[in-house]
């Protein structure tokens, strides 16, 4: 096993960790940090579920080598909620009822927070285009929509 | 876990090459959206990687004093698709860098490993045809460019030899400057998909919309990327007209060899040559200033 010791931020903490050449940032995530609100989906950059957000900028971190993260600064959903309140975006999910069985609701947090934090605003087909690279298979897009306009008004 | 068993970063293009010298199982990995899924799906086994990741170079997207546009071959998608640049000289290709994947995916692949995978349906291909694209490749023995046209060998498979690194796409200036560009791609989805067909055509007018120079290039209508040079050569020196597009689909149509696949068949793909190509061209033709009488 060949291992590489890299050095992240992580939700604001510095980590310093050994990981193997052949993890994906999904797996130390999820393995090594314990951070399991990061999803595993497909697994081959095509549902989102393991959106993770990367020097601010969404990324599928199912496909992305954890050797990689060295230098980066990452946040997951774990980070969004501070002092157990809610950050504008995952309120604005739960206010829309944008949540049916929550798997692809962590990386779609991840990613209209990416765009609230651009301070740029968005027209719904925009939104649309933002987060289309993400799957719900309960198909409550209309609410999750519904929400990202809620979380991105003033 | 990946199938990985050995993996080496390179600071320049030249430890690249020495990387790739040292060892003629190594394979280069730049945003890995095709190279790691493959290995995922078992299609590379015992995967020997350099990667080009950390080569700050490689990502560069700059103009020369003679008007050439260079793209680092590491440029992800959404860098090209959002450079002032790009937009301000070449925005069809801006425009079809914009239909890869989703925001994601667009975040982390590149334009040289877009090219360097050889498929037929690569999105950034046809506009990088239909602009005489010129690719800058850089190897153990020295520096080539090369045509685009002439990289493409067949399916999955370009002419980049052993140790050699794909460092930068060129678009020269007599090759964008004064063109209204306009890219197509057909898909089951409007995100995450890869294209059924793709077409890019580019024009340029002069007088009273007459067509100076017209290229149109295809995605998904052979083995690789692809010109239609007989539907090029009839549109050139014509005035712009709606019959002009009927002849120009026409004559595209023969010179496909689409194949049957899960997405469409060879079939409905003809029709989606003719169809597109003239929807392609009369937008590239108004872009480029012609009006529409």
């Amino acid at each position: 096993m060949i291992t590489k010791k890299i050095n992240c931020t992580v939700n604001g903490r510095q980590v310093s960790i050994e990981v193997d050449i052949r993890a994906s940032l999904l797996d130390v995530l999820r393995d090594s940090l314990h951070l399991t609100g990061v999803k595993k989906g497909c697994a081959v950059g095509e549902c989102g579920a393991c959106t993770v957000l990367i020097n601010g900028e969404p990324y599928d971190s199912c496909i992305y080598l954890a050797v990689w993260a060295d230098g980066q600064v990452i946040n997951t959903i774990e980070g969004e909620c501070k002092e157990g309140r809610l950050s504008k975006v995952q309120q604005a999910f739960v206010d829309e009822g944008a949540v049916q069985c929550g798997f692809c609701t962590p990386g779609l947090i991840m990613s209209t927070t990416a765009m609230l934090q651009s301070g740029k605003k968005f027209t719904r087909e925009e939104i649309k285009a933002e987060l289309s690279g993400h799957m719900c298979r309960c198909t409550g897009y209309q609410n999750i929509i519904k929400a990202a306009q809620k979380a991105l008004e003033d | 876990m990946y199938d990985i068993v050995n993996y080496e970063e390179a600071g320049t293009v030249q430890e690249a090459i020495r990387l790739l010298q040292a060892n003629p199982r190594a394979r280069l990995i730049a945003g890995g959206s095709d190279l790691l899924v493959k290995i995922y799906k078992g299609k590379i086994t015992d995967a020997e990687l350099v990667s080009l990741r950390g080569i700050i170079a490689l990502k560069d997207i700059s103009i020369e004093g003679d008007g050439t546009v260079r793209i680092g071959a590491c440029a992800t998608f959404s860098r090209i698709a959002g450079h002032p640049l790009i937009r301000k000289h070449v925005p069809v290709l801006a425009e079809a860098v914009s239909r890869v994947g989703g925001p994601q995916i667009r975040n982390i692949g590149t334009i040289g490993g877009n090219i360097c995978n050889g498929v037929t349906s690569s999105d950034s291909a046809p506009t990088l045809f239909a602009l005489n694209a010129l690719l800058r490749l850089e190897g153990a023995g020295g520096t080539r460019v090369a045509p685009i046209q002439d990289f493409y060998l067949g399916p999955g498979k370009v002419d980049l030899r052993q140790a050699e690194v794909l460092t930068e796409i060129l678009l020269t200036k007599e090759n964008y400057q004064g063109f209204g560009g306009h890219y197509i791609k057909f898909a089951m989805r409007e995100a995450m998909d890869i294209a059924s067909l793709s077409c890019a055509a580019v024009c340029k007018i002069v007088g009273q919309n007459v067509i100076a120079d017209f290229r149109l290039a295809l995605g998904v209508a052979a083995p690789t990327p692809m010109r239609c040079l007989r539907a090029e050569e009839i549109a050139r020196g014509r005035v712009f007209s709606e019959e002009l597009l009927l002849e120009t689909g026409r004559t595209a149509v023969t010179e496909v060899n689409p194949r049957t696949s899960w997405r469409a068949t060879r079939e409905y793909r003809l029709q989606l040559v003719e169809e597109l190509s003239k929807r392609a061209f009369k937008q590239a033709f108004v872009k480029a200033g012609g009006v529409l009488l």
